[in-house]
C-alpha cells in the first residue's frame, strides 16, 4: 500500500507498532525521535490521554535518505494498546506496509501479548491484510525487568511465522533501532518484490 | 492497491488547487490521501507543518468514517471546524482523497463550499485517471527504479 510519488521520486511506507497496553510502543517512538538527526525527522505527534496513554495514535515521519534516485520516507505509527480502543486500532492499520509487534516480557502480561497478537491477526484480516504475508518483526521489550520471562520461551510462544526477534529495553534505546531497521528492510524488499 | 502519482497528473492537481486557493480566497488548500500521505498543497504552506497536517487530517477523517458506520451512515462527506481566526473545511473526494481548505474571515463558508464542490468534481476525474493508469500500467517506471536496488543499497540506508 506504499504511496509512490513519482513526480517527487518519493516512496512513503507506513510501519505500525502494535502490542498490548503499556508494552512500550510509544517509548520506542520517543527514543527514535530523540536520537534522530533533526533534518531527518518531522514532529512527533501524540494523541494521548492526560495520563499519557495513547488515545488514537503517535505519529513520526522519518526520512531515511535515498536509494538510487528514490527518496525513502517512513511513517511510523503506534496504536492504542488498551483493549477497549479496538475501533481506533483498526483505523491505524489502514494502508500499512509493515508491523512491529512489541511484546511485554513480564510474566503477568503474557496473556495480554497473546490476546494482542490474536487481535492484530483479526484486525489485519478486516483491512484486507494477512499477518502471514506482511513484513513483520517481533520485539521482546522490558528485558530489564526482573519479572521478564526467558527470551527463548517468549520467542517460542509468541512467534507467529519465524519472524526476526529482537530483545529491547525501549527507554534506554536497547534494540529499538535494530527492530525498526529490520522491519524497514523487510518492507523495502517486499516493495521491490512487487515492483 | 498502490497509488502511483506521475508528473502529468501531479501538475494537473497542482493547477487545480492553485486555482481553488484563489477562487475560495483561502489561506491553504491541501490534498491528502486517506492514509495520510500528502499529495499537493497551495497557498501559505510555509506557515504550517504539512506532514503533521496530512496525518492528523487522515486520522480525523478515519475516526469520523468509523463514527458514520457505527450509526449507519455511509460517510460524512464534509467536516467543518470553526475556530476564532481560522476555519478548516475537509471534504472527501472520489472516496479516496481528502481535500482540506483553511480560510479566515477574508472568505466565507458559503464561498468555500461552492468552490470546493466544483473543484471536487474535477479532482475526482483526475484521480479516476490515476487509478486507471495505475491499473493498466502498474509498474511503469517502478521496475526501473526498483530493479537497480540491491540488498546492499537497502542496508546502506541505515548505516
Ligand atoms: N522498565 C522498563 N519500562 C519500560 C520499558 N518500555 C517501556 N517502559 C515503560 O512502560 C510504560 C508504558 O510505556 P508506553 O510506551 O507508554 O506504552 P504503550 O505501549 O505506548 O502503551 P499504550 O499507549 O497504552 O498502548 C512507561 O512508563 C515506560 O517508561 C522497558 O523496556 N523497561
Ligand atoms: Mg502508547
Amino acid at each position: 500500500m506504499a504511496f509512490i510519488n513519482y513526480a517527487a521520486r518519493e516512496v512513503n511506507c507506513k510501519i505500525v507498532y502494535y502490542g498490548p497496553g503499556l508494552c512500550g510502543k510509544t517509548t520506542n517512538l520517543q527514543w527514535i525521535y530523540e536520537k534522530t538527526n533533526p533534518t531527518n525527522k518531522g514532529k512527533l505527534i501524540s494523541l494521548a490521554t492526560e495520563t499519557d496513554r495513547t488515545l488514537f495514535f503517535d505519529f513520526l515521519p522519518l526520512d531515511l535518505g535515498s536509494i538510487g534516485s528514490l527518496k525513502v520516507r517512513f511513517h511510523l505509527y503506534t496504536v492504542p494498546g488498551q483493549v477497549f480502543y479496538n475501533a481506533s486500532r483498526k483505523l491505524i492499520l489502514k494502508g500499512i506496509d509493515g508491523v512491529i509487534f512489541v511484546a511485554d516480557s513480564q510474566e503477568a502480561r503474557f496473556d495480554a501479548n497473546l490476546e494482542s497478537i490474536d487481535n492484530l491477526d483479526k484486525n489485519l484480516k478486516e483491512q484486507g491484510f494477512d499477518l502471514m504475508k506482511i513484513p513483520y518483526v517481533l520485539q521482546l521489550n522490558k528485558r530489564d525487568l526482573p519479572s521478564a520471562m526467558p527470551a527463548d520461551v517468549l520467542t517460542k510462544e509468541l512467534r507467529v511465522k519465524g519472524e526476526p526477534v529482537f530483545e529491547a529495553v525501549a527507554p534506554k534505546g536497547v534494540g529499538v533501532y535494530e527492530t525498526l531497521k529490520e522491519c524497514a528492510k523487510m518492507v523495502l524488499k517486499e516493495l521491490r518484490r512487487n515492483a | 492497491m498502490d497509488l502511483i502519482l506521475y508528473d502529468e497528473e501531479l501538475r494537473e492537481i497542482q493547477n487545480l488547487i492553485d486555482q481553488l486557493h484563489v477562487d475560495a480566497r483561502s489561506k491553504i488548500v491541501f490534498v491528502v490521501d486517506k492514509n495520510g500521505q500528502q499529495i499537493a498543497g497551495a497557498g501559505d504552506l510555509g506557515s504550517i507543518d504539512t506532514t503533521s497536517l496530512a496525518s492528523l487530517t487522515a486520522g480525523n477523517v478515519a475516526a469520523t468514517d468509523g463514527l458514520a458506520k457505527l450509526i449507519g451512515e455511509k460517510e460524512f462527506s464534509i467536516l467543518f471546524h470553526e475556530g476564532e481566526r481560522d476555519n478548516v473545511h475537509i471534504s472527501i473526494v472520489g472516496n479516496r482523497v481528502i481535500l482540506v481548505v483553511i480560510f479566515d474571515d477574508r472568505s466565507s463558508l458559503g464561498l468555500v463550499r461552492l468552490r470546493v464542490k466544483k473543484g471536487s468534481q474535477e479532482l475526482t476525474h483526475i484521480f479516476d485517471r490515476i487509478v486507471e493508469k495505475t491499473k493498466s500500467q502498474p509498474s511503469a517506471g517502478l521496475e526501473a527504479a526498483f530493479a537497480e536496488i540491491t540488498d546492499d543499497d537497502i542496508d546502506n540506508l541505515f548505516s
